[in-house]
């Protein structure tokens, strides 16, 4: 472990982080907004923290070894998490403890778009809007845009983008510079942040709630500037809109940067995971709408069908945007999204969950299992996109699912211990650790009213999923720490 | 510059290892995927796994676009029709291949645009064994790097302590020597360069790097390393490509021993050689070594493809009484661990053939490129173009010319003659330039300068 190294890394990434705080200040100074001193102080005790981590070893010139990533990842999100808060602790409105600040920005930070907040349209403009900057912040990671903007990380930029992208197949780079790439990322990014602003802005919405929805849509956050989510404008063209949007940012951005360089969509086509990411929405949303429909839960058969849709597509992109209450939609139907968000998107997009790729990988290594039973002797191979995919990937897949699932058994019980009851228990940890946010029970509307124990284990939850398990687990082995 | 390297052995991740620090944009394809990911965990690059010829493989690794395809995998095969999809398929700009069979090598024929269309052919061996030959047939450098078709040479040599170099200045040892016509150009000392100027001392330890006419090269090895006779006796430890190669080119003017360990290879090298007398053992044996008269060996050149066993028969030659001693050694932190201390010189293929690649990639009319000190420093060769107007070098005295720091033009090639630089020395249109750039980093400003501005066109 190279301290000052990570230090002086540290450093400048908080002093980057502390720009955030200008947009929100702007804001606020311009409608005159009581929260603009809270900005200001946060903006210069996160500067001014950076630059202390990063004088005193600002010359230190080494690179960075593969541990060093982990940690320095690992301690930016967590840092992030905190320094994040700081204005929400500061402000008048939204007075928040500093438990619920801090579950506030890593909700928003890892897109998970849970919140704690009640009366959310009587909240500062500013305040809304960081709220939302932080989420397009967290979509394609903030280490990423780093590695975009700042040359100077050099080799040690790879390390610290392959801990932070989501997916099991980490080193296809879409072009041969790992900056090029990140570059590529985030102007994808940011143009469909663009397009989506504008259609929403067309669609009926107000300029400010258009910038706001098309950051926490892109980023598959689920931050809303009202308490009843998209349903507040209860307008078909904008939930469409949404539903498109959530869809192209849970595809594999690799895709999208293909299809855009070779102008064809046979990137797209010839995607085994894309195939199956649409079939599997395809497949949700069908039994949503047709359950509705049966059970006559909506008056009509387009109602039934629209809040089917958007639903089933808001929370299997692990985006979390609700226009209907469907906590409270018949039988199997709300624990169904719920597992769908495990599920969650495709590798390399802004979702969260366990990714389609490795679902697929996992659905093709038990067909393979069930073939071999048929023929002892024969030799499969898995493909995907018809290439074979390697026995480490595969293995990898497994310890991950393995992981998840004991990480998620365990810090359930746990919520159960702080006083949760299950149902709460269930939906919360899965709402967070699969970065999707509303959940049922105790928190089908807002996680205010569980303990503060609880809002910890969620936060740590929330970036578990993020930094999708090992990135952060690997810090708990002490062969990590070993000299 | 968008680069694709065609296999990941020795030569092709030396070459991406070296490239992509210069701000190029690497793809290397491999049907290994173990190679890729060493490649890919150490440096910044792209690694596409799949047949190098493959047109889908190359078009999957950007080949629409790319400036250059250098292909060095194992089979010339593979590296001549990659180069031939290449310029069929997308119209790659530069396409430089490495082809190693005389079969093919026989017939320059085929290697006209019209047939296969290779840009520049580079054999990494035959570029080492040359370099190993002019070491043996220049006793006393530890380096020689040609320029302008052979017309002038640059050679490095080491001050010893009781020698007659150390404790000199720079322009004692050029007045003392009046009947030639040499320049110091650059000293390194220990890890550090300097542009010397007639003032410096020379230090023992030091490398010392003259440039002029190969004629006054020999006679100022032969005052400054008196005691030195020209070598006779050669053994060459391994047989493998490089081994035999050089065996080839030395047998017929020096006796030449080769000792291979593989019974099968040492048969084969017996066969394909005409006066090498070739021994069956292990090039660490010390009792083969004594047997084989180790001690009247003047030269000892271990060339098996490890670099321990390298570095090992070699002190052990140098122990039982060669000598000089070379050993080729891959791997860069080996070459300072052992250079002019237990070894006398320590060779780097990859130092020797990354220059080949450099000169087709630098800007600028730059024809010849020799990589030094591990690629921290470079001698280059440049052609001038233009005239006093539209060039920057041309028509000017080398004291107005602005170069970058720690950059010094050593000697002017015009038409046959070598002109050694002097500070009133002007260069005209067409003169081959030959700089050593002891910064790296400073390269870019150099490439700058000999490019012609827009006037000219």
């Amino acid at each position: 472990m190279q301290f000052t190294v990570i230090q002086r890394i540290l450093g400048i990434l908080l002093s980057l982080f502390s720009l955030t705080q200008l947009p929100p200040l702007l804001i606020a100074l311009w409608l005159n907004e009581t929260s603009l001193h809270a900005f200001l102080i946060s903006f210069c005790i996160i500067l001014i923290t950076g630059l202390l981590l990063w004088l005193p070893v600002r010359n230190i010139r080494t690179d960075l070894r593969l541990r060093d990533g982990f940690f320095i990842v690992v301690l930016f999100w967590a840092g992030l998490g905190v320094t994040g808060a700081i204005p929400l602790i500061l402000s008048e409105q939204p007075h928040l403890s500093i438990a619920d600040a801090v579950f506030e920005s890593m909700s928003g930070l890892t897109t998970t778009g849970a919140t704690v907040i009640t009366g959310i349209d009587y909240l500062p403009k500013s305040i809304l809007f960081y709220r939302h900057e932080l989420q397009w912040l967290g979509g394609m990671g903030i280490i990423v845009l780093a590695v975009a903007i700042l040359p100077l990380l050099g080799i040690g930029g790879m390390q610290l983008y392959k801990a932070e992208t989501p997916g099991p197949l980490k080193d296809a780079k879409m072009t041969p510079r790992i900056t090029e790439t990140a570059k590529a990322l985030w102007y994808i990014y940011l143009s469909m942040t663009v397009a989506c602003a504008l259609l929403y802005w067309l669609a009926g919405m107000s300029l400010f709630d258009a910038i706001t929805h098309s950051f926490s849509t892109i980023a598959i956050g689920g931050f809303s500037t009202h308490d009843q989510s998209i349903g507040f404008f209860d307008n078909r063209a904008i939930e469409a809109i949404a539903v498109i949007f959530m869809v192209l940012s849970g595809i594999n951005f690799t895709l999208h940067f293909l299809a855009w360089q070779n102008t064809s969509l046979k990137p797209y086509t010839n995607d085994s995971e894309f195939k199956a990411y649409l079939t599997f929405l395809f497949a949700v949303s069908i039994v949503c709408c047709v359950y509705l429909i049966i059970k006559g839960n909506y008056p009509g058969v387009t109602p039934a069908i629209s809040e089917g849709i958007f639903q089933a597509v808001s929370i299997a992109t692990t985006t979390g945007f609700t226009t209907a209450r469907y906590q409270v939609w018949p039988d199997f139907l709300p624990v169904l999204l719920l597992f769908s968000s495990f599920v969650g998107a495709c590798a390399v997009s802004t979702g969260g969950g366990i990714k389609v790729v490795r679902v697929l990988l996992l659905f093709r290594q038990g067909l393979r299992e069930i073939r071999r039973l048929i023929h002892p002797n024969a030799i499969f191979t898995i493909k995907i996109n018809n290439r074979p995919v390697p026995e480490r990937v595969i293995n990898a897949v497994w310890g991950f699912f393995a992981a998840y699932i004991s990480v998620f058994a365990l810090l359930m019980l746990l919520l159960m211990v702080t006083g949760l009851d299950q149902v709460t228990a269930f939906s919360a940890m899965a709402a967070c650790m699969n970065n999707l946010g509303p959940g049922l029970g105790a928190v089908s509307d807002h996680y205010g009213e569980i303990n503060n124990a609880a809002k910890w284990l969620l936060c740590f939850a929330m970036l578990l999923g993020r930094l999708e398990i090992f990135t952060l687990l690997v810090l708990f082995t002490p062969a990590f720490w070993r000299k | 510059m968008k680069i694709i390297i065609l296999g990941a052995g020795q030569v092709g991740s030396s070459v991406a290892a070296n490239l992509v620090s210069e701000a190029n944009d690497i793809t290397v394809i491999d049907t290994n995927p173990d190679c890729l990911q060493y490649l890919s965990e150490r440096h910044d690059l792209r690694t596409i796994v799949g047949v190098a010829s493959h047109p889908s493989v190359l078009a999957n690794a950007g080949a629409k676009d790319a400036d250059m395809i250098i292909a060095v995998t194992n089979s010339d095969e593979t590296n001549m029709i990659a180069c031939q999809v290449a310029y069929t398929l997308f119209h790659t700009p530069t396409k430089i291949a490495r082809v190693r069979n005389n079969e093919y090598l026989k017939h320059p024929a085929l290697f006209a645009q019209e047939a296969l269309p290779i840009d520049v052919l580079i054999s990494p061996e035959q570029v080492v064994t040359e370099y190993i030959e002019r070491l043996i047939s220049f006793p006393g450098a530890l380096q020689v790097l040609d320029f302008a078709n052979d017309m002038a040479q640059m050679v490095a040599v080491s001050a010893h302590y009781y020698g007659p170099l150390a404790g000199k200045l720079v322009c004692d040892i050029c007045s003392k020597l009046p009947e030639i016509e040499i320049r110091i150009v650059a000293i390194f000392r220990a890890g550090r360069s300097i542009i010397p100027d007639g003032n410096t001392e020379i230090e023992p330890n030091d490398e010392v790097f003259f440039i002029g006419a190969p004629k006054h090269i020999r006679t100022l090895l032969k005052t400054i390393r008196s005691t030195e006779k020209a070598a006779k006796r050669i053994i060459i430890a391994g047989g493998g490509n490089i081994g035999m190669r050089l065996a080839q080119l030395l047998e017929d003017r020096y006796q030449v021993k080769l000792i291979e360990l593989n019974s099968h290879r040492a048969q084969e090298v017996s066969e394909l050689l005409k006066k090498t007398i070739v021994i069956q053992g292990d090039v660490a044996d010390e009792e083969l070594l004594l047997e084989e008269n180790i001690e009247n060996t003047d030269v000892f050149c271990a060339l098996t493809n490890a670099d321990v066993a390298n570095i090992i028969s070699s002190m052990l030659a140098k122990r039982l009484g060669a000598r000089k001693v070379m050993a080729l050694i891959n791997r860069a932190a080996f070459v300072d661990l052992v250079q002019s201390n237990v070894i006398d010189i320590a060779i780097s293929p990859q130092q020797a053939t990354i220059g080949s690649l450099l000169a087709h990639i630098r800007k600028g009319d730059v024809v010849v490129v020799h990589s030094l000190r591990r690629g921290a420093a470079e001698a280059i060769e440049a052609i001038a173009h233009g005239d006093s107007t539209s060039s920057k070098v041309v028509g000017r005295k080398i004291d107005e010319i602005k170069l970058p720091p720690d950059t010094s033009i050593g000697a002017i090639v015009r038409g046959e003659e070598v002109i050694i630089a002097h500070h009133d020395t002007v260069i005209e249109a067409d003169d081959h330039v030959i700089l050593l750039v002891a910064d790296k980093k400073q390269v870019h400003e150099v490439e700058k300068l000999f490019q012609v501005g827009i006037t000219f066109l």
